[in-house]
């Protein structure tokens, strides 16, 4: 293990259960534990625990937080009701995607959830140009766990009680186990399910508490990106960057009401031009003809053999027990049932554009029936 | 029958002239779930340390490599048919293919399964 490896709160837990660690974003994580199809069934059909600790959980508090925030991203903060959740998009001057994140209204201040691998940067460029109004903290001593599935509400309830009464993309503090826990309906499977914010010595206890339910195992981050893949939700790195901008991603409903006919965030003038008249490329999903799975890398070629878009998350469903992927393709290819040809390992593969989620999404929306 | 394994986690077992070849256990356990199997057609001519197959666990790619010389006699479409005979009987049922050795002195420079498993153990 080299030093830029750094361990988590649950790094002997995970151990502990039989975990293979893997190098992920600075820290040791664990890939998988019985083996991923297996983990990714449990989780549709039970519901699974993840660590996802190493992701950034911020603070944003102070007289300007609500202003700076919406300084930097395209999100509309001034209807963001007390305890919900907001995906949004970290952008630059250019409209491209420096991080995607979930923002919270939470009493006086702002919580934000940012990914792993970019939180450094992500804490860099909010410390430069939020105004002096607005202060930010990195909670270093915080766990994040997510429970999703199905079974995710009966499990949780149990030791949670009242917590079943949360809808999609709303949070509460609650206790687990006599310990303080934010707790939001959310989370990266398409799945119902709960993400839990809990002090980073709380979180072996609290870990121990939800694996003891019955509807519940321990999970992986290999079957926690084959989740997110059929459920068409993008991977920062991966699928978002700085040279993907929120309307060639399909995040248009990232970029609230007002905020696109203000502006006021970065990268305004190219998002407003291509709501307008169509970005040049866009992200959609493929099925993939044939068992094969086509990887991230994989080149779009034409008839003449250009590259002409690519691969940007590719891999196996094992609920579908196909190969599903998703590209960047030119705006013309993205219609559904397109169908594109794509070189990987020295072969032509064919792709046909298909529509995202690829298993439809189970969130509980409030109002919706049960 | 011997068998011989590759620093490349390959496995050959060889009786006569003609040979068996698949990945091993330890492999199998590395790549986690196996959604994908290509094998070599009989004719096709492998040379030791070559590309021979393509195994795909859900989350990579991998090349497999003949760990000797030869002709391939036969591809096993039972593993193409069901990737997961990789992970369920690695040495047994999932193996890849069958060639006949164009030169049983490759088989000198490969690891006995004692040798192979002190080399798992030492990764």
């Amino acid at each position: 293990m080299s030093d830029s490896e750094k361990t988590l709160p649950l790094d002997g837990w995970h151990r502990g259960r039989g975990a293979r660690m893997v190098p992920f974003a600075d820290y040791q994580m664990p890939i998988q534990y019985e083996g991923i199809i297996a983990e990714h069934k449990w989780t549709r059909a039970s519901a699974g625990l993840f660590d996802v600790s190493h992701m950034g959980q911020l603070i944003v508090a102070g007289a300007e937080a609500e202003k700076g925030l919406e300084g930097l991203l395209p999100a509309d903060l001034a209807i963001l009701k007390e305890g919900r959740l907001k995906y949004s998009l970290l952008l630059d001057l250019e409209g491209g995607i420096i991080d995607d994140l979930m923002v919270t209204r939470r009493g006086d201040h702002f919580y934000l959830v940012v990914n792993g691998a970019t939180k450094e940067g992500d804490i860099a460029h909010l410390e430069e140009r939020l105004p002096r109004g607005a202060v930010l903290d990195h909670m270093k001593e915080q766990a994040l766990l997510a429970l999703q599935g199905p079974k995710a509400v009966d499990a949780l309830a149990r030791l949670v009680p009242g917590v079943e009464a949360l809808t999609f993309m709303q949070g509460a503090l609650f206790e687990l186990g006599g310990a303080k826990a934010w707790i939001s309906r959310s989370g990266y499977t398409g799945e119902d399910g709960f993400e839990i914010s809990i002090q980073a010595r709380d979180a072996e206890a609290a870990a121990d508490l939800l694996a003891a339910q019955p509807e519940i195992r321990p999970i992986g981050l290999g079957a926690r990106d084959s989740l997110r893949l059929e459920a068409g939700l993008p991977l920062y790195g991966h699928d978002l960057d700085r040279s993907t901008t929120p309307v060639e991603a399909g995040l248009t409903f990232a970029l609230s009401k007002r905020r696109r006919a203000e502006g006021g965030f970065p990268g305004w003038h190219r998002i407003a031009r291509e709501l307008a008249e169509g970005p040049t490329r866009k992200r959609v999903g493929l099925a993939i003809e044939g068992r094969q799975p086509v990887r991230e890398g994989a080149a779009m070629v034409d008839a003449a053999g250009k590259e002409v878009g690519k691969v940007t998350s590719g891999g196996f469903s094992p609920c579908l027990e196909a190969p599903i992927a998703m590209a960047y393709v030119p705006l013309a290819y993205a219609v559904e049932g397109t169908r594109i040809s794509l070189a990987s390992r020295g072969k032509i593969f064919t792709g046909i554009v298909s529509p995202m989620p690829f298993v439809p999404h189970r969130y509980q929306r409030k109002g919706a029936a049960e | 029958m011997s068998v011989y394994y590759t620093k490349e986690h390959e496995w050959v077992a060889v009786e006569g002239d003609g040979a068996t070849v698949g990945v091993s256990d330890f492999a199998q356990g590395q790549l986690g779930d196996v959604v994908f199997v290509e094998v070599p057609e009989a004719g096709r001519a492998v040379t030791k340390g070559g590309e021979a197959a393509v195994v795909e666990s859900v989350k990579a790619a991998s090349d497999v490599y003949s760990p000797v010389s030869g002709t391939v006699t036969e591809g096993n479409q039972a593993v193409v048919d069901e990737p997961s005979l990789v992970n369920t009987d690695p040495e047994g049922e999932g193996w890849f293919f069958k060639l006949i050795l164009s030169d049983e002195g490759e088989l000198a420079g490969l690891m006995n399964a004692d040798q192979y498993k002190a080399y798992c153990e030492s990764l």
